[in-house]
């Protein structure tokens, strides 16, 4: 049997005197959705954070496909083939829904410097940006400013912009708050037309979207 | 006024693109300033290679001293700057075989193409026209590339540039060495213009004046910093008709624009801004 992609081992971050991951450890296997959930304030998001490269941890080990990567910065992971999504929607605001696309794109593509170009107008960033935003259900808003988009469409967006990195692993964080429940469905039967082709992790804590989608599911304890 | 236009597009492509504030770009005008000096000293007194000395070694100096600056960010960032800026001008005030403090005076204005075309204001006029609106051309097209785009995202939101996989730094070093290189063409423009150097071309004084215009014209529109020169050399001039103390004016306007409209004059007259990148 193959080594999960994702393993993690006695993983803490402590602020101050609180902490607020402590010893956690689990593993994503390759093609699986995993969700973790939690109630509110258990360190959820601060899970992601630490996987995705920042905060550092203060202690524990994270290995990605059989490689050690601890020590590497967000950046890195990023190129190793981490997508997160951000619980508070951390889209680009001055840029269009298309715009915040391609430059995940361009991300996956590398040479970022090139200074002459109109990245505008460059169909090899636009093609697959409205490829994703289609799959999203977000094409007929890809041109207006990110910012300017309802809290449900910036969570779609994100959803958008971590699949055109096309990741080895999706980290989504809690996708479902502040949804309504129309959105909610919609995501949740998004994420299940996604499932077969990524592997997933999934922080939330709306019970039923997760017994929905999870393949496995771990609970986060809060006696800490 | 064209060449300080010159000057402050430069800058406003380092604030408003990659909102990198910087209190020390007049450094860079007096790097191209003394490079032509050093130059014509040294007997080269074609300005496209003085332009071209002036180029490389403004870059060099913004990338050794963003590489140190860029370390910090916010208020630090801004601070290190200034702190850099005001040792070359220091430097530059100590170097008594430059004239030091009183400065330098050029026995004549540069060749261009081994002929001396330059010695009417016309023709010297024009040319930093053409050289500014080439600049803004440059700088355009570099706004919307896609490293204008990574840049444009780090100020955006530096945490989603990251989680994508762009390091701010290299982009942001990038950034200041491009706007370091043009406002020390503008520095080679303004020694010829003047003929003659002194170590205030770089004093933070001119460095707050550069950003004064900046933001006068508009953060991130590229040609509203050229509005903004334009429009505050203007004003410096025409209210020195009325009162010696003009500053005691503009001070007011410029908190006006920094309150009602962040994007200033370039805001005013045109709602779509270019820094988006569309």
């Amino acid at each position: 049997m193959s080594p999960p992609l994702l393993h993690v081992e006695g993983l803490a971050k402590s602020f101050g005197a609180l902490a607020v991951t402590d010893d956690v450890s689990f593993s994503v296997d390759e093609g699986r959705l995993v969700a973790l959930i939690g109630p509110n304030g258990a360190g959820k998001t601060t899970l992601i954070d630490q996987l995705s490269g920042a905060p550092r941890s203060d202690a524990g080990r994270i290995r990605f496909g059989g490689l050690d990567i601890s020590a590497l910065d967000m950046p890195a992971r990023a190129e190793l083939g981490f997508a997160r999504s951000f619980q508070i929607a951390a889209v680009l605001p001055e840029y269009s829904a298309l715009e915040n696309v391609a430059l995940a794109v361009q991300a996956r593509s590398g040479s970022s410097f090139r200074f002459f170009g109109r990245a505008a107008r460059e169909e090899r960033l636009n093609a697959p940006a409205r490829a994703a935003l289609e799959r999203v259900g977000l094409l007929d808003r890809a041109g207006d400013p990110a910012g300017e988009l309802s809290h449900g469409e910036k969570r779609s967006l994100e959803i958008a912009i971590a699949l055109a990195l096309r990741p080895r692993l999706m980290l989504l964080d809690e996708p479902f708050a502040g949804l309504g429940a129309e959105e909610t469905r919609a995501g949740v039967d998004l994420i299940r037309a996604l499932k077969s082709e990524y592997t997933m992790l999934l922080v939330e804590h709306d019970m039923e979207a997760v017994f929905a989608l999870a393949d496995e599911i771990g609970f986060w304890s809060t006696d800490a | 006024m064209l060449i300080l236009a010159l000057a402050a597009l430069s800058l406003d492509f380092l604030v408003g693109q990659g909102a990198l504030v910087s209190f020390g770009h007049a450094a860079h005008l007096g790097i191209g300033a003394y490079a032509v000096v050093l130059a014509s000293m040294a007997g080269i007194d074609d300005l496209i290679a003085q332009a071209l000395i002036a180029v490389a070694a403004a870059a060099l100096f913004a990338a050794l001293t963003g590489y140190v600056s860029l370390r910090a960010s916010g208020v630090y960032y801004i601070m290190s700057t200034l702190a850099f800026g005001q040792m070359l001008y220091f430097l530059f005030v100590s170097l008594s075989a430059l004239g030091g403090d009183d400065g330098y005076t050029l026995s004549s204005r540069s060749r261009l193409l081994g002929e001396p075309r330059l010695t009417s204001d016309f023709s010297f006029y024009y040319l930093c026209l053409a050289v500014l609106a080439l600049a803004y051309l440059l700088l355009v097209r570099i706004a919307s590339s896609r490293f204008g785009r990574v840049l444009n995202a780090i100020r955006q939101n530096p945490l989603r540039a990251r989680a994508l996989g762009f390091r701010p730094f290299r982009s942001q070093l990038a950034a200041c060495v491009i706007a370091g290189a043009i406002a020390a063409v503008a520095g080679t423009l303004l020694a010829n213009q003047s003929e003659f150097v002194a170590p205030a071309y770089m004093s933070w004084q001119r460095s707050g004046e550069l950003l004064v215009m900046t933001i006068l014209g508009g953060v991130g529109s590229l040609w509203g910093a050229v509005l903004g020169a334009i429009l505050y050399l203007t004003l410096e001039e025409a209210l020195s008709l009325l009162t010696d103390q003009t500053h005691v004016l503009i001070g007011p306007l410029l908190v006006v624009v920094a309150i009602f409209g962040r994007r200033g004059l370039a805001g005013a007259l045109a709602p779509k801004d270019l820094g988006s990148g569309a």
